[in-house]
Order: structure tokens, then sequence, then C-alpha cells
């Protein structure tokens, strides 16, 4: 009896192990591949031929058609920061803080994160479907019997326009969301009009915009490459293509936040 | 110089604890069409996507005109060409910039001229030059594996690679597909590397006949020796029957 209870323990202890192991197991393994898949990415973005049509059309896709998006998620954004900014602050002053609250943070937080976020569900998702596709169809196969390489055909493209685009996708959604800012203040709360713009180019700083510059160009990276990797390892037909662009939509915003935390750490906690 | 365009030796390739192929032995000679044989699963597509490298075997020697080219780093696409099951053509380009692919892609054609070359092809595999800008999903499954073909002789091959070129086919059109295989094989002189397991299409294209089964080769010969043959095995696969030593794991 007892000794049926300890075997009977130690099998249910085992299995718990072996369900604590397995999935730490998958995920130390496809790190594995990541890593090697990112340094393969790096390596021939750098490597010719580079494909300037293909590079266009990515353009194209993530910056001209991202417009619309990334302009009324800012815009939106800037409008709520003043709003919130002139209830939640001491009334007093109320005019030069605004101004400020809505510069800093969008340019340096929602522009950037809201953006790349945006980007990451309209753009990511449509690279991880279009590389799964053409895996799972072996079009990335032929490609290779045609003595193409797929990293540079299909990804140093996407790679670059990532890199290349976001920064300027969120430079545009700065001015929109500051505008946003400056829209709710004139009109909803009665701010002197040039008064609101003295104080927003009197705090101007070029360290806010290169903040969410670079943060930019880190984001466009996760999002080709989270893209790119979860196309190019899908398997299994129309299923796989699905969990393949789910996962990229999912890998690149964590990504992003995560990303977007240390590298908010490194430049402003001296 | 052996006469062998590709020597195949011990060739190991597993997946888990699966073996497809297991120490697996092939010769395909200078000039000569051989078909591959075999059930589903067998192994016929990681063969071929072995001698590609699409896929690494775990071990053994694969070599072309003596090179051996597992693990290499050349470009031995350059005499190859690969007609896939699905077609596997390009949905982001149209049809002559599929065929043209190579041509625009590492020679320094124009593309007009690429245009031209590519419209010439497609003639040849008897698709008239208003095919040229479509997109590929516009066309039939039988037009696709066409313009697949003229893809893949178009910078005329030594080798050219088949994989199941008539399934899905009605019997008309797959017999279309043979023709223009055998039509196309010749005119370049090209040695050929089929996998099917249409017999109608086998015997038609033939000169070679190998069947694999298990991760080896257990027979090969000429259609002739093939009807002849009083192999269990073979004559189980020729005849269709779902009785005999292979056994479907289902
Ligand atoms: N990338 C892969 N990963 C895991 N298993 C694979 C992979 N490719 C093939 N296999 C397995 O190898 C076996 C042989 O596959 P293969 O595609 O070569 O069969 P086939 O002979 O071409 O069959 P069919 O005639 O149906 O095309 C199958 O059981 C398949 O499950
Ligand atoms: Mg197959």
């Amino acid at each position: 009896m007892s000794m049926n209870n300890e075997k009977q323990i130690t099998a249910k202890m085992m299995s718990f192990v072996q369900a604590l192991g397995k999935p730490l197991v998958a995920f130390i393994v496809s790190l594995g591949y990541l890593s090697q898949f990112v340094a393969k990415s790096v390596y021939n973005c750098f490597m010719p031929p580079f494909y300037v049509r293909l590079l266009g059309r990515q353009f194209m896709n993530m910056g001209f058609y991202s417009l619309p998006v990334v302009g009324l998620t800012t815009l939106f954004a800037g409008m709520v920061i003043a709003i919130q900014t002139y209830s939640g602050i001491s009334k007093y002053g109320a005019e030069s803080a605004v101004a400020t609250v809505v510069l800093i943070s969008v340019t340096r937080e929602l522009a950037p994160v809201l953006s790349a976020l945006m980007v990451a569900g309209r753009i990511g998702a449509a690279m991880a479907a279009e590389i799964g596709t053409m895996r799972v169809t072996e079009q990335i196969d032929a490609l290779v019997t045609l003595s193409a390489n797929p990293f540079r055909y299909l990804i140093a493209p996407r790679v670059w326009a990532g890199i290349i685009v976001m920064p300027l996708l969120v430079l545009f959604g700065d001015v929109i969301g500051i505008f946003g800012g400056y829209v709710v203040g004139i009109y909803k709360l009665d701010f002197n009009p040039a008064n609101y713009i003295n104080n927003t180019m009197s705090n101007l700083q070029s360290i806010d915009i290169m903040t969410g510059v670079i943060k930019a160009c880190v984001f466009g990276f996760i999002i080709s490459i989270m893209g790119c990797y979860h196309g190019y390892r899908s398997k299994g037909g129309a299923q796989g293509v699905g969990e393949a662009t789910t996962n990229a939509v999912v890998s690149s915003s964590i990504l992003i936040l995560i990303f977007n935390y240390l590298i908010t750490e490194m430049i402003f906690s001296r | 110089m052996s006469e062998n365009k590709i020597e195949i030796r011990k060739l190991y390739k597993a997946f888990g604890k699966k073996k497809v192929l297991n120490d697996m032995d092939l010769d395909v000679r200078q000039g000569e069409s051989l078909v591959v044989i075999g059930g589903s699963g067998t192994g016929k597509s990681v063969l071929i996507k072995c001698i590609q490298g699409l896929l690494i075997p775990d071990s053994g020697s694969i070599k072309i005109d003596g090179h051996e080219v597992v693990g290499t780093t050349e470009d031995i696409h350059q005499k190859m060409g690969m007609l896939f099951q699905g077609a596997a053509l390009f949905d982001s380009l149209s049809v002559w910039e599929n065929v043209a692919f190579r041509l625009l892609d590492k020679s320094k054609m124009s593309k007009k001229d690429a245009k031209l070359e590519a419209i010439r092809v497609l003639r040849q595999v008897g698709l008239a030059p208003d095919v040229a800008d479509l997109s590929p999903a516009e066309l039939s499954g039988g037009m696709q594996k066409r313009v697949g073909l003229a893809r893949a002789i178009i910078t005329r091959p030594e080798i050219i690679f088949f994989d199941e070129p008539t399934t899905g086919l009605d019997p008309i059109m797959a017999d279309v597909i043979n023709d223009l295989i055998i039509e196309s094989a010749r005119g370049l002189g090209a040695t050929t590397l089929t996998i099917t397991h249409d017999m109608a299409s086998a015997r038609k294209i033939a000169d070679r006949i190998a069947m694999l089964y298990q991760g080896k080769i257990i027979w090969s010969g000429t259609v002739k020796e093939m009807d002849k043959s009083d192999n269990p095995y073979l004559r189980q696969f020729i005849s269709g029957s779902s009785h005999g030593p292979i056994k479907m794991e289902v």
C-alpha cells in the first residue's frame, strides 16, 4: 500500500518536473534557432546582391501605407495626454505643463511605442503570413534551387525597411501627436495658441527626439526579424501559417515593450 | 572519370527517431532518365532535397560529376533545374518573371531580352505568349506545372529533377507533361531524376526505374526488366494491391 503510494507520488513528481522541463528545453532550443536566424539575417543584410526593387516595395508597404494608422493613434494619444495632464496637475501653470508633458510623453514614449505596436500588427503579421506561405508552398526551396539566397532576397529588404522606415514613421507621429495636444489645448482648454507653441518650442530637446528615433530603429528591427523568423520556420499548411502570424505579432509586441523599458533605462536613469 | 552524373553512397537521414533514408545507395548515369518510385512517405522528396542541399543528410556522400556536394558552399544549383510538386511559382511575380527569374537575378540580361527568352521557352512548353503577363494564381494546375517546367529548363541545366510531375493532373494533361519532360530532357541532353508513384508516367519517361522502400533502393532496372521481375515488393507496387509484403503504416 505505502509502496504503491510512494510510487504514485514519485510518478507525479516526475511528470511535474517533466511538464516544467519540456517547455523550458523547447524555449532554450528556440532561442538558439532565433539567435542563429538573427545572426544570419544581419550578415546577409550587408552582402550583395541588394534587391533595390524589393526594398522599395517594403518601404511602400511598411512606410507609406502605415501613415494613416500611425497618424491616427498618435493624434489621439496626444489629445488624451493633454486632457489628462490638465485634469491631473494643478491648474496653476497648466498652460506650460500641458505643452511640456505632451511634448515629452509623445516624443519619448507614445509615438515610438504606439506606432511600433500598430506596425507590428499590420506589417509583422503580413510578413509572417507571406513568408510562411512561401515556406509551405515550397517557394523558399524554389528560390534556393534558382541560386537565390532567401536571406538576401526575402529577409534583408524587410530588415532594412524596418530599420529605416520606423524612425521616419515615428518622426511623423511626433508631429501629429504634438498637434493633437495643441488642438485640445487651444479648442478645449482655451490656451493661448502663441503661448502653447512657444512653450512647446522652448522645451523641445534633441534628446527627446533622438530617444524616439533610437527606439524606432530597434523596434523596426524587432518587427521585421520576428515577422520573418516565424514565417520562415512555419510548417504544416494554412494552420501553421496562421500560428506563425499570431506568434509574430505577440512576440514582437512583447519584445517591443521589454526593449522600450531597457532603452529608457539606459538613456534616462543616470 | 566515372560515367555517373550523380553518385549516392550510404545516404542516411532521420527525423527524430524516424529513419527516412537508411544507408541508401543510388547511381544516376550521365544522360539517362531515372525514375524513383515508392509509396507515399517513403522519402522520395527527402532524397531529392538532400541532393539539392535543401536538407542536410545526417551522413553519407552525394557526388555530382565526381564532386562531393554534401556540406559544400559552392553554388551547385547552377547546373540543376527543379520542377516542384506544387509548381512553387512565386506569386508576387508575373509568369514571365517567374520563368526568367534566373536570367534577371544572376546574369545581367536586360528585362526586354529576358522577357523575349521567357516567351520563347513558354512556347516550347505549349503556352501562348499572352500568358506571360498573367499572375501564377490565374493559371490552372496544369498550366502552372508547365510554367514551372519552363522556369526549370530556361538556363539549360545538366540535371533536372521532377517531383511528382503528374500528381493532381487529369490523365491527358499528365501525358502532355510526360511528353514535355521527355522532349525537354532529350532536347537539352540533360540527366533527369523523376520521383513519382504514377506508374503510367514512370513507364513512359524512364530509361531506368528504381524502387525506394524503407530507406533503401530495393530494386532497379529497365521497364522491361521490371515487367519480368518477380520481386514481390515491386510486383505489389506495380499492381497497386493492398495485399503483399509492403505494409502501409496507417
Ligand atoms: N522537414 C521534415 N521534418 C520532419 N519530418 C519530415 C520532414 N520532411 C519529411 N519528413 C518525413 O519524412 C518522410 C518522408 O517524406 P517525403 O516527403 O520524402 O515522402 P514522399 O516519399 O515524397 O511521399 P509523397 O509521395 O507522399 O510525396 C515522411 O514520413 C515525413 O513525415
Ligand atoms: Mg513527395
